[in-house]
């Protein structure tokens, strides 16, 4: 039932003040042809029945806090409470975007902190913290990528190049500022296919979109050997980093030749997803490219904090200062941690490639070699990653992600996180050896015991319904 | 071993032999060039530790003071019901749905979300949200541009906020200006080529434009009217839907979201039905399962990144869910009723304020303007009239720079907070 239809007309949910001023009559102060005619068909309930409507409705989802919940590419790890208690503060929560910088010294200074260690995870000298998710900071990256050659004057820069296991973002966002997105395929690992790419980058090429480790869970070994075709040609290095929860303090992308990059707070930094948001893509940057960053960044003269904007920014992607509200969460996770956060990437490394090992005897692992923070792995023959998605479900654990990176065939992306005991691990790993094995006909009736059976999303599509 | 990992050293031990390794360190032979240093970072925080540092950094901060800035963001009242649904972990703690059997809860709150911003948009289609106000104006822009199958060129005035404008010229859109005169925009000469209009109302300036107008030269120029509107008045105002637009975005802090500093807030963008192919993001829609039960679950996902890649019509993948809950939440408790009571109370003390400087001598920047809660007046010294504000412990308006301060009253302004707002600026020179 919708939350519509539980109310009755003229019942109220909230009470606001009394007036303490004279009621204004609105068709004295606006013209009447601007004046509303229909009242919209918005919910009259009380807020007994607001509560227990979305109460219900929350008992009708799966969360990190009630099941394992190993989405690929995702970092489904638990979400530390005290992180939500940092940005209720109310110095945090209540203060105005446009409030003056001597009003507002705490909130830059942790916009400050986190672009620092931002800035020491990655081994890039510069950071914007301003991108709201992990597609809006591709996109501000490449935009910049953009806005550098437009500075030196260079048009010949048309293509971005992008491995053929990267997240649909990467072309998209390609498209997105004005390049034509290239596919490169990959080697007999899952890397990069090195001489495809040296064959394809010319001086029509922007930048190649690496994510390293790759969608498959497997580290690009020649990365290095990449940046340097990449450099040679006057084109950057641009890297995803959906994954970055599987290298912190074993790999810094700068080392490796990575000129920009963007993190995902809301994965390797715990802030928590919100069913598809909010969100904080920042970005790391070389010194080559930090002149483009958005307006604004925070910098410190003396003991006072400033939003400045670097000097041929791109402008604002925002129409503040980012997702402050998620920053100061994943600021909060990382001063809980500090150097601890290679421990994190190493439990989440032992994790997924636990999970690995013990699944190979059923499972067809593609690239079968030391896997990163996540893998690819495929059900056995005749049967389909669908229907083992359906079967976890029915066993009480969230599928992994299915379908995606595109190069693998009936692919299921397994990414346990380091936040899950090895009893979840165990009881996960039978339950896919126990599909393995199971009858493709029951396989085909699950889910039975989740909140709906199959949907039929053909019909969705058709007779398109988006609003009561 | 870092805080939230379970593992004992036995287990980690046990691990390893499965795997067939003999350290954790073999878990990253492959990683070259390897990192070989140690993070250069503070040393871990207890939870207590964390928490007590965070207070005092955030009282660095100025606040537990009335507002009168808005802008873009406004100091409304947050009902306490709102953070007690999104903080429910069910929801928060979850991913985008891509397993609709698993993701019914979410899935129905941004059909209902959809619902309500259709309601107030008077349009039919809406997404699940996008990252903010600006850039919901941005992947407008886009869209009139795909739509019209023409170059990304829209026109806008010095009424549309000058940080979405920013935006849009970031997403590499041209700008093409409409004359501003006297509070609103002139809409009788928009050029023949541009794939937008776009219109503010109220505007930058708090004042209620004409949406109709912007309507009707958009569609002489066969471009599509986008109208950016403030979700509240839309309680008091003729929705955009009615007055011809075809696009209306904005931003939705209003509904129920705290300041926070400018983020996370959530854009909204409704359509019509017949362009919803070039609307960006998700959308969730009704279907049945297989017994035929009423259920919910992402669709017409062949306009999206993931499905189209590099013909998608947008890269967005991650949106505003939570935020774009709590506007759900907000607009449940609040009602039709609530809603355009939260806009009366706005508007009679705004207006309440404006006359009381208008009596002072102070001169309201449009005066024959109509405006909602918002209002540009002209002061002497700005800069001393916030300062003198600031003092007498309020937050001032936002100096436009050039002898005015943009004023925002909300619902939570007293009469006694607006009476020493005059007073203090009366006596600030």
């Amino acid at each position: 039932m919708l939350i519509k239809d539980r109310g009755r007309a003229g019942r109220r949910g909230y009470r606001l003040p009394e007036f303490d001023v004279e009621r204004v009559g609105l068709e004295d102060v606006i013209p009447e042809r601007h004046l509303r005619r229909e009242k919209p068909d918005l919910p009259e309930v009380d807020e007994p029945a607001v509560i227990r409507h979305y109460t219900n409705l929350s008992r009708k989802n799966w969360g990190i806090d009630t099941n394992f919940y190993p989405l690929g590419s995702c970092t489904m790890k638990h979400n530390p409470r005290a992180n939500e208690e940092a940005a209720k503060i109310p110095g945090f929560a209540t203060l105005h975007p446009l409030q003056p910088e001597e009003q507002v010294q705490g909130a830059l200074e942790v916009m400050h902190d986190l672009q620092g260690y931002l800035s020491e995870i990655s081994g890039l000298p510069a950071v914007s913290l301003q991108p709201a998710a992990g597609a809006h900071g591709e996109l501000t990256s490449i935009l910049m990528v953009a806005r550098y050659f437009e500075e030196v004057g260079d048009e010949s820069r048309t293509t971005v190049l992008v491995p053929s296991t990267a997240h649909g973002t990467n072309p998209a966002t390609a498209t997105m500022a004005g390049f034509k997105a290239k596919e490169i395929g990959l080697d007999e690992r899952g890397c990069v296919e090195v001489e495809e790419l040296r064959a394809a980058v010319d001086e029509t090429t922007a930048a190649l979109m690496i994510t390293n480790p790759n969608t498959l869970g497997v580290y690009e070994q020649n990365i290095e050997e990449i940046s340097e075709i990449l450099h040679d040609a006057g084109a950057f290095l641009y890297m995803d980093g959906a994954n970055v929860n599987a290298i912190m303090g074993r790999m810094r992308p700068a080392e490796a030749g990575v000129d920009v990059m963007h993190f995902n707070l809301h994965k390797t930094f715990s802030t928590p997803h919100g069913g598809g948001g909010p969100g904080c893509g920042a970005i790391a940057c070389s010194e080559a490219l930090a002149p483009f960053r958005p307006d604004p960044v925070v910098e410190k003269a003396g003991d006072a904090y400033r939003l400045a904007r670097p000097e041929k920014s791109i402008g604002r992607i925002m129409g503040f200062h980012g997702n402050f509200g998620v920053m100061v969460r994943a600021w909060n996770y990382i001063r809980m941690h500090g150097p601890e956060l290679k421990d994190v990437t190493d439990m989440a490394v032992l994790n997924a490639n636990y999970v690995r090992a013990r699944i190979r005897e059923k499972y067809r692992i593609p690239y079968d070699t030391l896997c990163k923070h996540e893998f690819t792995a495929q059900p056995p023959k005749g049967k389909r990653a669908l229907d083992i998605a359906k079967g976890l479900i029915d066993r009480g654990f969230h599928p992994p992600t299915i379908y995606f990176p595109l190069v693998v065939k009936e692919a299921m992306l397994i990414e346990p996180t380091e936040t899950e005991p090895k009893e979840t691990l165990d009881a996960f790993v039978d339950a896919l050896l126990e599909l393995a094995e199971a009858d493709p006909g029951e396989l085909e009736e699950a889910p039975e015991r989740a909140f709906t059976r199959r949907l039929d999303e053909t019909r969705a599509a058709r007779q398109l319904v988006a609003r009561w | 071993m870092a805080r939230f990992t379970p593992h004992t050293e036995a287990d980690i031990r046990e691990m390893l032999d499965t795997i067939g390794v003999d350290s954790l360190d073999d878990l990253f032979a492959d990683v070259s060039p390897g990192f070989e240093g140690r993070l250069d970072l503070e040393p871990p925080r207890s939870e207590y530790e964390a928490l007590w540092s965070a207070q005092k950094v955030a009282q660095k901060n100025a606040t537990g003071m009335p507002i009168f800035l808005g802008a873009g963001a406004y100091d409304r009242i947050v009902p306490a019901a709102v953070g007690a649904i999104t903080s429910r972990g069910e929801f928060m703690t979850s991913y985008t749905p891509y397993q609709p059997e698993v993701s019914q809860g979410v899935l129905q709150s941004i059909f209902e979300f959809q619902s309500i911003i259709s309601e107030l948009t008077g349009l039919e289609i809406s997404n699940a949200s996008v990252y903010d106000g600006a850039t919901a104006v941005a992947e407008a822009a886009l869209m009139t541009a795909r739509q019209t199958r023409r170059e990304p060129v829209v026109a806008v005035s010095a009424g549309l906020n000058a940080r979405y404008r920013e935006v849009i010229e970031s997403y590499r859109v041209e700008l093409v200006e409409l004359p501003f005169k006297n509070g609103t925009t002139d809409f009788s000469n928009v050029p023949a080529d541009v794939s937008g209009v776009f219109v503010q109302s109220p505007n930058y300036f708090g004042i209620v434009e004409d949406v109709a107008a912007a309507s009707e030269a958009a569609h002489a120029a066969g471009a599509l009217a986008v109208a950016v509107c403030d979700p509240i008045s839309l309680a008091v105002l003729e929705s955009p839907g009615a007055l011809g637009a075809d696009v209306a975005v904005g931003e939705a802090q209003p509904l129920g979201m705290n300041l926070s500093f400018g983020g996370p807030y959530a854009g909204y963008m409704a359509t019509k039905k017949e362009y919803v192919r070039q609307l960006p993001g998700r959308i969730a829609g009704k279907t049945v399962d297989l017994e035929g039960e009423t259920s919910y679950v992402l669709t017409l996902r062949g306009r999206e990144q993931d499905i189209r890649r590099a013909r998608a019509n947008s890269n967005i993948c991650t949106n505003q869910a939570l935020t774009a809950l709590a506007a759900t939440v907000y607009a449940a408790l609040m009602g039709p009723e609530g809603l355009r009571e939260v806009a009366e109370l706005s508007i009679s003390k705004a207006h309440y304020l404006a006359g009381r400087l208008q009596e002072e001598g102070f001169r309201l920047r449009y005066p024959e303007a109509p405006f909602l809660w918002e209002f540009a007046v002209e002061l002497p010294d700005v800069r001393r009239a916030n300062a003198a504000l600031l003092e007498a412990g309020i937050v001032g308006g936002l100096d436009l720079g050039d002898g005015a301060m943009l004023v925002a009253v909300t619902e939570k302004r007293t009469r006694e907070e607006l009476d020493t707002f005059v007073e203090v600026v009366k006596n600030a020179d």
